[in-house]
């Protein structure tokens, strides 16, 4: 059964429309930007992530060879440092904290590529030769076919793995590229998988101008003996990543005899400075939703108890009318107090509502999204703590015109 | 049934008290229909006040029937007035968006009575004043004729004591005055004790008996 009071309270948010609409809509539109804010927040912080390419960004340390500027154990500086594979045992077993080592040589140099041929069709694009461990270090999507294997090490296998946008290039569009030929340097490799790059825009398309090869059949087609050009580097997720260099460049140093403190002789880079780049972006972005947010909230609040204020001078006689008939003063601050909330829950969930279905909607026209916006979404959780918030917010919005209500003498109001 | 004895009332006007009502002696039996008359600035609007426990007064001693009204809190004041009393004002005082049935039901409903039963008993007091074919209407569709009958039929159904009038033919046209005074002397007539406070001479003439008040005491009582 409906308590009676609920009733007489319907009657008089229904009966005074226009009065109803005012105040629900400030609410309506709080609750609305609200949701609305936080899903293009979280969009964004999505969108911006996945162009970071996910934990790509946040842990991943290259190493490469330099020159020596210091003289060390009766060594002259100047001498140009190359690693080998004995290095890949001596890493993996002295660094600690070390997660995925992906040593790696590549042709032409540090961005830039070589040609390769596939069926009357060139292109200029990277090719190197990799460990079946980079996949770890930087991952990738297969789109048909497989990743480089130890079989493929093993064996010497002259396998290759191309990326979408070197794919593009080199065949005929539907063109199957498995088990196709593509010529390097005038050896020839067979495709056995194409892959994406997770990442989004330039850098992503910069990773799909690509071609793999075992690491092994690298070494031996192109004449690099046991010569490691660079380490790529993943830390352990407790470990930092500047943490990670400076204990590689410890054993290298250490191996290659280089004085601890030469910085030149050992060429490094490790993603923590982004890393931290990239949290304190995201921080700021929820920071900026959570401060607006509050914001809207707040004033879709104080509207509530404004448009109440009036209200009750707007309901003077009524009060006093309903006060002389035998109200309390603590019955007419309940009245306020229960419209205000009823007003609040209403509108406020209308406004999650019609936001939500508006972020569906925006979510369907961005679908998968760009570099700097993703799908907009909003966490269940935190719309409903934002409508109990709000309710809480009605609770203290009826109170002041509530107290003013009680503070109506009837005779008073009755004089006119 | 009303019996003040010595009620003085002071207002604090500029920081001096101002003495509203002096050693004011007052009696109504049951059953007389009595007119307060007295020019603006007399006390008769203070006295209403006091009479229909909206205004507390400073000394002395108001007993309504055989319960002595003073000191109350504010949950008393108000089931007293909700019990014991019926308002009827100038200007009526109908609230606009409920329609006339709802209107007269408003004392039940602070009296806990439930929805249907309420609203039975309020045609029936609708009823009563002519009006039940209007029961479903607004007050912004009556005449003012009209308004003043539902807020009689709205003092009645709580079946109170005393029927306390402000000016109620203060709005009204001369014809219609006199329709609503048949009516509250009708009400009068089924033993329901009513004051009316007045300024308007035939008013009094209509009632049993009439006290002025000037400058706050009764003419001719002292």
């Amino acid at each position: 059964m409906i308590p009676d009071s609920w009733v007489e309270l319907w009657e008089v948010v229904i009966r005074n429309k226009l009065r109803t609409f005012l105040t629900a809509s400030g609410v309506f539109w709080g609750m609305f930007m609200l949701v609305l804010m936080l899903g293009f927040g979280n969009g964004l912080r999505v969108g911006v992530q996945k162009a970071m390419g996910g934990r790509w960004a946040t842990n991943a340390v290259y190493i490469w060879g330099g020159r020596t500027t210091m003289p060390y154990k009766g060594l002259q500086p100047g001498r140009s440092i190359d690693y080998d594979q004995s290095d890949i045992p001596a890493l993996m077993s002295e660094v600690r904290g070390l997660e995925h080592l992906a040593p790696r040589n590549q042709l032409g140099g540090y961005r830039n590529g070589v040609n390769v041929v596939h069926a009357g069709n060139a292109t200029n694009i990277s090719v190197s030769g990799d460990f079946p461990s980079f996949a770890e270090v930087m991952p990738r999507v297969m789109e048909k076919g497989r990743w480089i294997n130890e079989l493929d090490m093993a064996e010497l296998r002259k396998n290759a793995v191309l990326g979408h946008a070197a794919y593009e290039q080199l065949f005929e569009r539907g063109e199957d590229p498995i088990g196709a030929y593509v010529t390097v340097n005038g050896v020839a490799f067979q495709v056995v998988g194409l892959f994406r790059s997770p990442q989004t825009g330039d850098r992503g398309d910069r990773e799909e101008m690509a071609l793999h090869v075992p690491f092994t059949t690298f070494n031996n087609a192109f004449n690099q003996g046991d010569r490691v050009g660079w380490f790529a580097a993943t830390a352990r997720p407790d470990v930092a990543a500047s943490d990670l260099e400076a204990g590689i460049r410890r054993v290298l140093a250490e191996r290659h005899q280089i004085h601890p403190d030469d910085r030149q002789a050992i060429g490094g880079y490790n993603s923590q400075e982004e890393f931290e780049r990239v949290e304190n972006l995201f921080a700021g972005i929820r920071g900026l939703v959570w401060i607006v947010g509050t914001a809207t909230l707040l004033s879709g609040v104080v509207g509530v108890s404004n448009i109440l204020l009036i209200t009750v001078r707007e309901r003077t006689s009524e009060i006093g009318v309903r006060r002389a008939l035998g109200a309390t003063q603590l019955g007419v601050v309940w009245m306020i107090v229960q419209e205000a909330l009823l007003l609040t829950s209403v509108a406020g969930y209308s406004g999650l509502v019609v936001g939500v279905a508006a972020l569906e909607l925006a979510a369907y026209y961005v679908g998968e999204g760009n570099e700097t916006m993703g799908p907009p979404t909003i966490d269940l959780s935190v719309a409903l703590s934002a409508v109990v918030v709000l309710v809480i917010g009605g609770l203290f919005a009826g109170v002041i015109p509530a107290r003013r209500a009680a503070a109506i003498h009837p005779v008073e109001a009755l004089r006119s | 049934m009303i019996r003040l004895s010595r009620i003085n009332k002071y207002y604090q006007v500029g920081g001096h008290p101002l003495h509203v009502l002096k050693d004011l002696d007052l009696e109504v039996r049951t059953g007389e229909m009595v007119a307060i008359m007295g020019s603006s600035g007399s006390g008769k609007s203070t006295l209403l006040n006091i009479l229909g426990i909206l205004d507390a007064y400073d000394d002395g001693e108001y007993w309504l029937g055989d319960t002595l009204v003073k000191g109350l809190s504010e949950r008393q004041a108000a089931a007293y007035r909700n019990r014991f009393l019926g308002f009827v004002f100038q200007s009526f005082h109908l609230l606009p968006f409920k329609n006339a049935v709802e209107n007269v039901a408003l004392p039940l409903y602070y009296q806990g009575i439930n929805r249907r039963k309420r609203n039975a008993m309020a045609m029936d007091y609708l009823e009563r004043v002519g009006l039940k074919d209007w029961a479903e209407h607004l007050p912004s569709e009556m005449s003012g004729g009209q308004k003043q009958r539902v807020a009689i039929a709205r003092a009645l159904v709580g079946q109170p004591r005393l029927i306390l009038a402000d000016e109620p033919t203060g709005a009204l046209d001369s014809v219609t005055s006199h329709e609503i005074m048949d009516l509250l002397k009708d009400v009068n007539g089924q033993g329901i004790t009513v004051v009316i406070v007045t300024h308007e001479t035939d008013v009094a003439a209509e009632c049993s008996r009439t006290v002025r008040l000037v400058d706050g005491q009764f003419e001719g009582v002292a």
